[in-house]
């Protein structure tokens, strides 16, 4: 057995990140293994576009141990980079060009000849289903297809690794499950994938393991469903009421029903094992929300358990 | 240098979209300045018979606005594509994510803006031409000193541009600076005529030196350890730009 295989093809230890006085990622630790898809899930400013641009060799660490293919992104940043793709947060496509001049174009950046590059980008934005748009220019390309389009960019150097970064922030639900559907694609053809995203069925759909990030620390790592498992119960109750109704005096009432309660502007949380059960006895006690919702545990509910935040604004 | 090509390869496919308004520009607007100045300004100050260097006021005032063309497109070119591609296409960060480093990024776009002042100031020349306003076969060197004189205004001003959030600013370079120094650093009246003050920030600025080396040239009047200092000069403007340059963008795009 060839031990190279075994290091991981990302490695941080204490990584830090800082801009002045702002800390942005505070001494985080993390490993991602070839073929795996890792995510960072946290909401905005938690430090995950700031770890992803460091992995991404573009962003010198402030401290802490950093390996990227085994090789330290700031002596080696060009040859990491020539083996990453990068879909970034805000797309970087040229709107005046075509869809196939944006590729070739990113192609030679890599120094990859002219012939190969007219070969892959045909097979590329075929993968991403924009081989019929191949000679439009890429203005009036929808939110969806440009998204599509940056993925097949990234792809033009055969990465070891991609990098998604909010991959289908503003896009609308039907996009993002197109973009989803490619990802999946991807994964199962074997590509390591890392992702950040505030999205929690986006983690929940794409990562096989993913850490939970917030003000610049890992709070929490694992596959979605063993951090459900461990820091949430397997069903909620969400009773939703008017505002004039503030849900905080009712806390203590409920107090008894449920593992645990969170109280949000407007609604309770309810976690239990039994959520029709937990239903049944609100309703016995006399309370009556404006309406009210059993459903399974998602990562939104691992979040707020371990930050006492929505991931989301509201 | 190969990698730095890369870049200036988009630079060259990104041109094709604008090119003929381009052209059309450079080739128009030396016809309109030659036949104002040199011909129709040029008719009177000929009549007076106090034309500068005793030249036709047309062959005077041609290798002026020549180098200040150099020095307007030099910068221009520097102004807005360099904040573009930080803020609004966001090409240097397309650039950043490929094995590019940021001295490609910066050489390949001065290669580019160095190319579109030689193109332009080649037609400019050409035009100058066939106005009869050359009088000298060392004329043609006026085109490396324009690549030159373009360089020591693109280098400078991509560095500063690369500083700035908002475009507001580059309306005030125009203003405040391209503007004076095209009117008053003897592209129009040698600077002899200049308040004592005046002529010597007249000789500060690169583009007397750029104006003085063309004239020189075109005129074939070329006072050869003059001509070098003028060379050494726009040099060191263009080299200390550069350098500046690699500090701006590294600090803006590598944070």
């Amino acid at each position: 057995m060839n031990a190279a295989a075994e290091l991981p093809l990302v490695h941080a230890r204490g990584l830090v990140k800082h801009f002045g006085d702002l800390v942005a990622v505070d001494e985080i630790d993390f490993d991602v293994q070839k073929g795996e898809a890792f995510g960072f899930l946290g909401p905005n400013g938690a430090g995950k576009s700031s770890t992803m641009r460091m992995i991404g060799c573009v962003s010198p660490p402030s401290g802490g141990t950093l390996r990227v293919l085994g090789l330290d992104p700031v002596k080696s940043g060009a040859d990491v980079r020539a083996r990453l793709g990068v879909v970034p947060q805000e797309d970087t496509l040229d709107m005046e060009l075509t869809v196939r001049e944006n590729m070739l174009i990113y192609g030679r950046y890599f120094g990859i000849s002219r012939s190969v590059l007219h070969e892959r980008a045909e097979r590329l934005l075929e993968f991403v289903q924009l081989d019929e748009r191949i000679d439009s220019k890429v203005e009036p390309l929808s939110g969806g297809m440009k998204r599509r389009l940056t993925i097949a960019r990234s792809l033009i150097n055969e990465p070891d690794i991609l990098l998604l970064d909010e991959p289908t922030t503003g896009l609308d639900p039907q996009a993002r499950h197109v973009v989803w559907d490619r990802l999946h694609a991807l994964k199962h053809a074997g590509a390591t994938l890392l992702l950040t995203t505030h999205y929690m069925d986006e983690a929940e759909q794409l990562c096989d393991r993913l850490v939970v990030m917030d003000k610049g620390k890992i709070a929490a790592e694992g596959s979605p469903v063993e951090l459900i498992r461990r820091y949430s119960t397997r069903e909620v109750v969400e009773l939703r009421f008017a505002a004039e109704q503030p849900p905080a005096d009712l806390a203590d009432r409920v107090n008894g029903l449920a593992r645990r309660v969170e109280i949000l502007s407007g609604r309770l949380m309810l976690y239990t094992d039994d959520g029709d059960l937990t239903a049944d006895r609100i309703h016995e006690l006399g309370v009556n929300p404006q309406s009210t919702l059993v459903r399974r545990s998602t990562l939104e509910d691992v979040f707020l358990h371990l930050t006492g935040r929505t991931l989301v604004d509201e | 240098m190969s990698y730095a090509l890369r870049t200036y390869e988009f630079w060259l496919t990104a041109y094709r979209r604008t090119w003929r308004g381009s052209v059309a520009t450079s080739v128009i607007s030396p016809v309109f300045y030659l036949g104002a100045l040199g011909i129709g300004l040029g008719t009177l100050v000929n009549k007076s018979g106090t034309t500068p260097e005793g030249v036709d006021y047309l062959a005077y005032v041609a290798p002026g606005v020549l180098a200040a063309t150099a020095m307007q497109v030099g910068a221009n070119e520097a102004m807005w594509p360099v904040l573009g591609s930080i803020r609004w296409t966001r090409a240097y960060f397309a650039m950043l994510a490929t094995p590019l480093e940021i001295r490609h990024i910066v050489f390949g776009h001065q290669a580019w803006m160095t190319t579109r002042v030689v193109s332009s100031c080649a037609v400019y020349l050409a035009v100058i031409a066939a106005f009869g306003a050359i009088l000298s076969p060392l004329g043609i060197l006026a085109l490396p000193a324009c690549f030159l004189i373009g360089l020591a205004f693109s280098a400078p001003t991509a560095a500063y541009a690369a500083t700035r959030q908002e475009d507001s600013a580059f309306v005030v370079v125009n203003r405040f600076a391209l503007v004076p120094m095209f009117l008053f650093s003897g592209t129009f009246f040698p600077v002899s005529r200049l308040p004592e003050v005046l002529r010597w920030i007249a000789y500060a600025t690169p583009s007397w030196h750029g104006v003085d080396l063309c004239r020189s040239l075109t005129l074939g009047r070329v006072h050869w350890p003059l001509a070098l200092g003028h060379v050494v000069y726009l040099a060191a403007w263009a080299v200390a730009g550069l350098a500046c340059a690699l500090y701006t963008y590294r600090r803006r795009l590598l944070k």
